[in-house]
C-alpha cells in the first residue's frame, strides 16, 4: 500500500537519511525507532513533502507521490501529527478539528460568502462527523476551549483527533507518547489500536517507547545515523545486535 | 454569567451566539437607522465616514487579522477603486455597474500583488506592498489625461434613476453597503474558506498538512481584501467630491493599518471600533493642538507622529486592541465579583522551534 525506496536527504554536509527503504501493508501498524538525530522525523517530513526528496521514490496507493506538492498529500489520504505539536493556537478545539474538513468541502468561495443553505448543511454534517472522533478520543470536555489553555497531553490528543478528521487512509505519528505520563501512554496504546481496527487506518509511527511499540506494532524499522539497520517484529528487533550497539553508542 | 445550551449542530454556525446577543445588535442597528432623524448633519457625515472606514478596514482585517499577512499599501486599492468609479461615472456608467467593476479591477490587482509577494512575509511583504502603492500613486499622478493628475478629478454626485441622493440618503446607502459587507465577511469566516485563512495565519505548516494550498489561499485573501477596500474607495469618492493623488498616500495606508490594529486584530467588531477611532482622531488632534503651545502645536509632523506613537502604545499595552479591552470589560461585569485579574493571561506556550518536527 505504501512504499519508500532508497530514500535519501542531505542538509548541507549532513546526511539525515541515507537510502532508507521500507514498505507498509494495508492495515498494519508500522513503527520507526532510533536514537536522537537518527532521521526519523526527516523521513516523515519527506513523506509529507515538507522537504524535497534528494534521491529515491515514495509510492502511495499505487501512485508516485515523490514530487506531489505538500497540500496534495492530505487529499491523497495521508494525515500526520508533529513531534512538537502544530495546532492553531488561538482557536478552539472544535475550530481546529473543523479545519480538517476543508479538503472534504463541496462548497466554494461564493456559496461561503452568502452562507447558502448547502453551506449550513455541510457545516452540520461536519459537526456530526467530528462528534464521532471527539467521542472516540474522549475530548467532549474540551470542545470550546482554546488550545493555548489546554495541558500538553490534551493538545497531543487534539492533534491526533485533527489528523483523524481528515479521514486518512495512512496516519503518520511523530512520537505520540512523548510528554505523556504512563497512564496517558497506556490510554494512547488502546486508542492507536482502536483507530487501526475500527477506523481501518494504516499507521506509521515514530516512537521511543519500546513498551508501546511492542504492544501495538506489527513491524519495526530501526534507523541510526540516517541508515536503516534492522527491520522486523518488535521481538526480533529488540535483540538485534546492531540495534543494541546503536543505542549503546558503540 | 450566561451559558448557551446547544441542542443542535446548526447552533455552531449561527451568526449570533444567542437571542440576547442578537437583540443587542438589532438595537444598535435600529439606533443607527433612526439617528439621522434627530442628529445634525455633522454627526451624520461623521458616521458616514465611520461606515466607509469600516468597509475599508474589513478588507484589510481579512488580510492582516485573519490571514496574517501585512500590507502597507492598501491606500492604493482605495485609490484605484475611487478613480475607476469616478472615471466610469464620468463616462456615463451607472453606479451600480461601476462599483462592481471597480471591485473586480481591485481584486485583480490584489491577485497580481499577491503573486509578486506570495513568498514573502513580514517586513519584506510590507516593503513590497509599500512599493506597489508608490507605483500606483505615481501612475495616478502622471496619467493626467485620464485621472486629471495633480489638478484633481471631479466626481459626479451620487444619483439613482435621475434622483440625486442627499447626504441622509447617502448615509443610508453606506449603512446598507456596510451591513452587507459585514454579513458576507462573517459568512466567510464561519465557512471553510475563512477557516483556511485562519489556518494559514496560525501555522503555515499545519495548514499545508490540512490540505490547504498556501499560495491560492493567500491570493484569495488578497483578492477579497482588495475588492472590499476598493469598494470603500468608490464610496469615499462620492464623499470627497474631488479626487487628488495625494489623498491616497502612505499616511492613508498607515491609518488603515492603525484602524485594524487599534480596533483589535482578528475581530470584525474591532473594525468598527477602529473606524470610529480613526474618524475621531483628526478632530482630537486638532483640539489638542490648540491647548499646546504654538511652538509644539504647529509642528508639521504632529499627526503622523501621533499615529506612530499610538500604534506603538497599543501594541505594547493592549495587543488585542479596543475589542480586546471591550471583551475584558464585559467579562469583568458578567463575572463580578469573581473576576480574577489573570483570567485572560495567556498560558506560556510550549517550546516551538523553527525546525519542522
Ligand atoms: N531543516 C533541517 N536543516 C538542517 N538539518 C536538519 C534539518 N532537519 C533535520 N536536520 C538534521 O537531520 C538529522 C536528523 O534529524 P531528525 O529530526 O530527523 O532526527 P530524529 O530522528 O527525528 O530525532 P529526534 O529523536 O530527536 O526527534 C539531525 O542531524 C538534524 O540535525
Ligand atoms: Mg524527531
Amino acid at each position: 500500500m505504501f512504499e519508500v525506496v532508497r530514500l535519501s536527504k542531505h542538509f548541507g554536509g549532513v546526511t539525515a537519511v541515507h537510502e532508507v527503504s521500507f514498505s507498509v501493508n494495508e492495515g498494519e501498524i508500522f513503527s520507526i525507532m532510533g536514537p536522537n538525530g537518527a532521521g526519523k522525523t526527516t523521513v516523515l517530513n519527506l513523506i509529507s513533502r515538507f522537504y524535497d526528496v534528494d534521491e529515491g521514490t515514495i509510492q502511495f496507493a499505487g501512485e508516485d507521490i515523490t514530487h506531489a506538492p505538500p497540500h496534495e498529500i492530505a487529499r491523497k489520504g495521508i494525515a500526520r501529527t508533529f513531534q512538537n505539536i502544530e495546532l492553531f493556537e488561538r482557536e478552539t478545539v472544535l475550530q481546529n478539528l473543523l479545519i480538517a474538513q476543508y479538503i472534504h468541502r463541496k462548497t466554494n468561495i461564493f456559496s461561503d460568502l452568502l452562507f447558502l443553505p448547502r453551506v449550513r448543511r455541510q457545516e452540520a454534517q461536519s459537526r456530526r462527523f467530528l462528534e464521532d472522533i471527539i467521542d472516540l478520543l474522549h475530548l467532549q470536555r474540551y470542545r470550546e476551549q482554546q488550545i493555548h489553555s489546554l495541558p500538553f497531553g490534551v493538545r497531543k490528543l487534539v492533534e491526533l483527533a485533527r489528523a483523524l478528521c481528515l479521514k486518512p487512509k495512512l496516519l503518520l505519528l511523530d512520537e505520540p507518547s512523548s510528554g505523556l505520563n504512563p497512564e496517558e501512554t497506556e490510554d494512547l496504546s488502546f486508542w492507536i489500536e482502536d483507530i487501526n481496527k475500527e477506523l481501518g487506518v494504516t499507521i506509521v509511527m515514530v516512537e521511543h517507547d519500546m513498551n508501546l511499540i511492542g504492544q501495538v506494532s506489527n513491524r519495526v524499522l530501526v534507523l541510526a545515523s540516517g541508515r536503516s539497520i534492522a527491520l522486523g517484529t518488535p521481538v526480533e528487533v529488540k535483540d538485534h545486535p546492531d540495534v543494541i550497539s546503536a543505542y549503546l553508542g558503540t | 454569567m450566561r451559558f448557551v445550551l446547544k441542542t443542535d449542530y446548526h447552533r455552531d454556525s449561527d451568526l449570533f451566539r444567542d437571542r440576547v446577543q442578537f437583540s443587542w445588535y438589532a438595537a444598535l442597528f435600529i439606533f443607527v437607522l433612526c439617528l439621522p432623524i434627530v442628529s445634525g448633519t455633522y454627526v451624520e457625515s461623521q458616521l458616514t465616514t465611520v461606515f466607509m472606514w469600516s468597509i475599508a478596514g474589513a478588507g484589510l482585517m481579512i488580510l492582516v487579522g485573519y490571514t496574517g499577512l501585512i500590507s502597507l499599501g492598501h491606500a492604493a486599492f482605495l485609490s484605484v477603486g475611487a478613480y475607476t468609479h469616478a472615471i466610469m461615472l464620468d463616462l456615463g456608467v451607472p453606479f451600480f455597474v461601476s462599483i462592481p467593476l471597480a471591485m473586480v479591477l481591485c481584486s485583480a490587482l490584489g491577485v497580481v500583488v499577491s503573486i509578486a509577494a506570495l513568498r514573502m512575509t513580514g517586513i519584506y511583504l510590507a516593503i513590497a506592498t509599500l512599493a506597489f502603492a508608490m507605483i500606483v500613486e505615481k501612475i495616478v499622478k502622471n496619467w493626467s489625461a485620464v485621472t486629471g493628475g495633480n489638478a484633481g478629478f471631479k466626481v459626479a454626485p451620487p444619483e439613482l434613476f435621475g434622483w440625486e441622493l442627499n447626504s441622509t440618503a447617502y448615509y443610508y446607502f453606506c449603512l446598507l453597503v456596510l451591513t452587507l459587507v459585514m454579513l458576507c465577511v462573517s459568512n466567510l469566516l464561519r465557512a471553510p474558506t475563512g477557516r483556511a485563512f485562519i489556518a494559514v495565519r496560525d501555522s503555515e505548516i499545519s495548514a499545508q498538512a490540512m490540505g490547504i494550498n498556501l499560495l491560492k489561499t493567500k491570493a484569495l485573501a488578497f483578492a477579497i481584501s482588495a475588492a472590499l477596500t476598493g469598494l470603500a474607495g468608490t464610496l469615499l469618492a462620492y464623499q470627497w467630491h474631488y479626487l487628488f493623488p495625494d489623498s491616497f498616500s502612505m499616511l492613508t495606508s498607515i491609518q488603515l493599518l492603525m484602524l485594524v490594529i487599534i480596533g483589535g486584530l482578528g475581530s470584525m467588531s474591532g473594525v468598527v471600533f477602529g473606524a470610529i477611532f480613526i474618524t475621531l482622531l483628526p478632530d482630537g488632534i486638532a483640539t489638542v493642538r490648540e491647548w499646546l503651545p504654538d511652538s509644539i502645536g504647529n509642528l508639521p509632523g504632529l499627526e503622523p507622529l501621533t499615529f506612530g506613537l499610538l500604534l506603538i502604545l497599543v501594541l505594547i499595552f493592549e495587543p488585542l486592541g479596543i475589542n480586546g479591552r471591550w471583551q475584558k470589560m464585559r467579562l469583568f461585569f458578567s463575572q463580578f465579583p469573581l473576576y480574577r485579574n489573570k483570567t485572560l493571561k495567556r498560558q506560556k506556550s510550549f517550546l516551538r522551534t523553527e525546525r519542522v518536527h
